[in-house]
């Protein structure tokens, strides 16, 4: 099996312009940055809410909180998985109590990442709003999730992947449609 | 919620980034000969992550649902009995208790058949302690679950150990991996399977133990091992030690007759506040526990602040979390 | 009326495997070898339970193709336990002799800590006929030194030795009490018997499930030093010396035992000893898998005393093998280390393992290592040396010294159907078994 290159979906231009809109969508929904929270989920959440975070500082004047959380230990698939998966560290530096958090991720795709990210984020306390960015959505959900704000909507088949690049990770910017293909 | 068949998409989420650790831990936890350093330290790592989980509201975390976690303690310790299943459980696994403490098993039943009674209720894992050295890796002949050894005779306790060093690695201002640590073990080192459990961990991760204790405790043997030195003077073994380990006198192993008088061990072993000042500054004062204060330890250097030891039983659960995790996700 | 107590059949003892009519036998084309020397191929004559005679005339009512076959006088063991009367479960008459016709031996000496102890004339005479109606290994049962091995009063060693006692001795629990052991060595000594001795000081043994050394102290397991077996073995030569005795020490296991029984020897003292299988094949190492298949007493040591005993066998200082055979249920061996029973199962490998191990090895030839089993022990006993002279008794074994064949423990004819060799390779495995000159043995496949 390997995968074949099909498409450029986004380049490093269309993913700033992405989350420059999502900036301002959470601004407007939240109606400012009183007791926001910016929450990404391992592993290319995380560079997403911080730079969610810092473009809504410089739109509004104040930095909303971040932290990070890993979902491993919420995953539904840990009895059948053959591999084992590192635990990361959450780190959630506030009460989530009250608060009204964005979780960032990079791809929805079945809907089961949020949930786990659902419960971890109950475990930790009882936040007043949980709302949910995606920079790709590609359809397929096997659960009843929906993101609120979207960079960009992209139906896929299942033999298709979407592989997003970002700077803090990957060392440049991007989002990639890619082919999976039986070698004859 | 256990997912269908097929939601293991490519895309799946949190799947381990480039460089995650290549090879496969051991099955079982019977000792820590089979572990390597990284495994060790990822097993820091992940228990870092469990720390995390109890300081929360909700001290739990589905991971182990599904999972049944059975603890067969063929000798008493309630303590550590406790503290593995209170490891399961914040996992979400299910626990059964085996206390084959009595009973059939005292009176000669085999080793395998007591094994294969209590299998029939399929466990994943057992938590085993048994007086015979050896009979957790007797065990894993006759059982498909993971093993963890929870002490067997004199021979390992591999999580006493892991939490021990955790305990360092948490606690000792500075820290800076454990090459160039030295450690100190005190007292009965010869019944104690905390100090061959000890010396195998720590100085597999870069360090070097003392082992200290009267004649009669201490073989020669366990000198041989490279980066273990023997001495009967407690003063050499904790100069500039980076942490001193004190070991309970294990009355009940003891074969009458090996220390001529309680007074003398106390005069001559005792870990004390005044032998701890020729210790490194921030040394730390460690013991497994149960402790007999003002035996192998001076009371009062058991409250001072560089005792750890309330730490190390508080961390026994998060290793022992990270222990079941490992073992267990990842090997059905 | 006393019984002579040799290894032959005598007027007064009931004919071995019953009335049934023994058939005129060859086994044609045998290498001879006996301890008179290595004859080359001829054919073996047996009637009337008795060696007849080599390359004879006439016809034969048994032909037994032996070409490529050692044909050698049936091996003598002077060390079984055979766990009968009591402890069945483990090993009976029927198993236990089937098992030693299988390992090649035609006559074994068995133990007498069973439950209850063979103490008692009646218990001695029981046995004796049992196992001459089945015909299979002849026994000579050994009788209690102490009754109930208690260690306390000597049990009546004249009437036993009627009955058909061969040897006293409290193999399994050590003789305590020296004034006690003194005893019974005079006493056996003006009747003309074996004292063996189980020498381990109980107060150094300590509990001890292995041999005390590096081994024990990594695996964390209780020792037993082997200065519990030197100071006791020196304090049963001490007495044999003192009071004229002959005193077997059984199973031997360490160097510094074995140089306690060389002193007494050099200065003549009424002494000899035995080694086992195991003590020349197997070290400590063994118990890394923690498999209380090794628990043994006295207990598996190091490599330096397996290579210190071999040498004392090629020095002639070694009296005899004794295998101790010392079979247990398998529940019993899969008990953990601390509580599995001492001893394991050796007789049907004892041949092909020693023969493998260190006459193939080059360590030793072939002609000491059947001495070991045949006249060494018959010198220790005071019986006839055993030969294949016209006459003897017809107690042959036919050794297939080529053949390599994987230690198998299913097919054990012993109810202990497990091995530490299970698996290894090995050669020199008997082919047949003749006793009193009716087959007691044949192996198949």
């Amino acid at each position: 099996m390997t995968l074949n290159p099909k498409a450029t979906l986004m380049d490093a231009q269309d993913l700033t312009r992405a989350l420059t809109r999502i900036a301002h969508e959470i601004i407007e929904r939240n109606k400012g940055t009183e007791a926001l929270a910016l929450v990404g989920i391992h592993t290319r959440g995380v560079p997403i809410a911080e730079r969610l975070a810092e473009l809504i500082e410089r739109f509004e004047g104040a930095r909303p909180l971040t932290g990070k959380l890993d979902i491993t230990l919420y995953r539904d698939d840990l009895t059948e998985i053959a591999l084992q998966p590192i635990v990361r560290k959450t780190e959630v530096p506030f009460d989530v109590s009250g608060m009204r958090i964005v979780l960032c991720d990079d791809v929805l795709y079945t809907g089961r990442t949020a949930r786990a990210a659902l419960d971890a984020l109950v475990d930790m306390g009882r936040p007043g709003v949980i709302q949910y960015a995606v920079l790709v959505d590609r359809g397929h959900r096997e659960l009843p999730i929906r993101a609120d704000y979207v960079g960009k909507n992209v139906p896929t088949s299942r033999s298709e992947v979407i592989k997003v690049r970002l700077e803090e990770t990957d060392g440049a910017d991007g989002v990639e449609l890619l082919e999976l293909v039986d070698e004859a | 919620m256990t997912g269908a068949a097929g939601t293991r998409a490519p895309a799946a989420p949190a799947a381990p980034a480039a460089g995650s650790p290549p090879t496969k831990h051991p099955r079982h936890l019977l000792d820590l000969a089979s572990w390597s350093a990284d495994q060790v330290h990822t097993l820091f790592d992940t228990s870092d992550v469990m720390a995390q989980v109890m300081t929360r509201t909700i001290k739990k975390v589905p991971a182990l649902q599904g999972f049944t976690v059975g603890t067969l303690f063929f000798e008493d310790s309630t303590r550590t009995r406790l503290s593995f299943e209170r490891a399961a459980r914040a996992q979400s696994a299910d626990v059964i208790s085996f206390a084959a403490g009595g009973s059939s098993v005292s009176k000669g039943e085999s080793l395998k058949d007591t094994l294969k009674t209590i299998d029939a209720m399929k466990s994943d894992l057992y938590v085993v302690r048994h007086p015979a050295a050896g009979a957790p890796l007797q065990l894993t002949r006759w059982t498909d679950a993971a093993i963890v050894n929870a002490g067997d005779g004199r021979r390992a306790h591999p999580t006493q150990a892991l939490l021990d060093a955790y305990t360092f690695r948490t606690s000792f201002p500075g820290y800076a991996g454990f090459d160039g640590v030295e450690l100190a073990i005190v007292g009965d080192v010869a019944h104690s399977r905390v100090a061959r459990s000890n010396v195998e961990l720590w100085t597999k991760l870069g360090a070097r133990v003392r082992l200290c204790g009267p004649r009669t405790l201490l073989p020669d043997e366990l000198g041989e091992r490279p980066g273990v030195t023997l001495t009967h003077r407690v003063e050499e073994a904790v100069e500039g030690a980076h942490a001193v380990m004190a070991l309970r006198l294990q009355t009940e192993r003891m074969a009458g007759g090996l220390l001529p008088s309680l007074a003398e061990v106390r005069e001559r072993y005792q870990v004390t506040r005044a032998r701890m000042r020729l210790a490194h500054p921030d040394a730390l004062v460690m013991h497994p526990g149960p402790m007999n204060r003002d035996v192998e330890i001076e009371g009062v250097l058991a409250d001072d602040p560089r005792s750890v030891v309330e730490r190390q039983v508080a961390n026994g659960v998060p290793v022992r979390m990270a222990v079941l995790y490992t073992l267990l996700v990842g090997s059905r | 009326m006393t019984r002579p107590a040799d290894g032959s059949e005598a007027m007064s003892e009931p004919p071995h495997g019953g009335d049934r009519p023994v058939p005129r036998t060859v086994l044609r084309g045998a290498r001879l070898i006996d301890a008179r020397g290595d004859h080359g191929a001829h054919d073996l004559w047996l009637v009337d339970g008795r060696v007849e005679g080599v390359d004879l005339a006439g016809d034969a009512e048994l032909e037994i193709d032996a070409r490529g076959l050692v044909a050698t006088p049936a091996f003598l063991d002077p060390h079984v336990h055979l766990r009968t009367p009591g402890q069945e479960e483990k090993e009976d008459l029927a198993s236990g002799l089937a098992a030693a016709a299988a390992g090649g031996f035609g006559t074994v000496v068995s133990m007498a800590n069973t439950d209850p102890v063979v103490d008692d004339p009646a218990i001695v005479a029981d046995l004796a006929a049992q196992a001459a109606a089945l015909g299979l290994a002849r026994l000579r049962p050994a009788a209690a030194l102490s009754l109930g091995l208690k260690g306390e009063r000597l049990s009546d060693y004249a009437a036993l030795q009627a009955a058909g006692a061969v040897m006293i001795t409290d193999d399994g629990i050590p003789v305590v009490d020296s004034h006690l052991q003194r005893r019974a060595c005079e006493y056996a000594r003006e009747l003309g018997l074996v004292i063996q001795t189980h020498s381990e000081d109980p107060s150094l043994r300590q509990g001890g499930v292995m041999h005390e050394g590096a081994v024990s102290h990594e695996l964390g397991l209780p020792g037993n030093p082997a200065e519990a077996e030197s100071i006791m073995i020196f304090r049963d030569c001490e007495v044999a010396r003192m009071t004229g005795a002959r005193v077997h020490i059984a199973h031997v296991s360490s160097e510094r035992g074995m140089r306690v029984v060389e002193w007494f020897k050099a200065q003549g003292a009424p002494v000899t000893c035995e080694v086992t299988p195991h003590h020349l094949t197997l070290t400590d190492d063994a118990w890394r898998a923690f498999d209380p298949v090794v628990k043994v007493a006295p207990p598996l040591r190091t490599a330096d005393d397996v290579a210190y005993l071999r040498d004392a066998v090629r020095r002639g200082v070694v009296d005899c093998l004794g295998s101790d055979h010392a079979p247990h249920t398998r529940a019993e061996k899969d008990r953990d280390a601390l509580r599995a029973p001492f001893g394991l199962p050796n007789i049907e490998v004892a041949f092909p393992l020693l023969y493998t191990d260190l006459v193939l090895a080059g360590e030793l030839e072939l002609a000491p290592l059947l001495e070991l089993l045949q006249g060494g022990v018959a010198r220790v006993m005071g019986w006839p040396e055993p030969t294949l002279a016209a006459g003897a008794p017809g107690d042959v074994v036919l050794l297939d010294l080529d053949t390599e064949a994987a230690v198998d423990p299913a097919r054990f004819m012993s109810k202990a159907k497990f091995s530490p060799w299970d698996g290894r390779a090995l050669r020199g495995w008997p082919a047949m078994t003749l006793v009193a000159g009716r087959v007691a043995f044949s192996r198949r496949g």
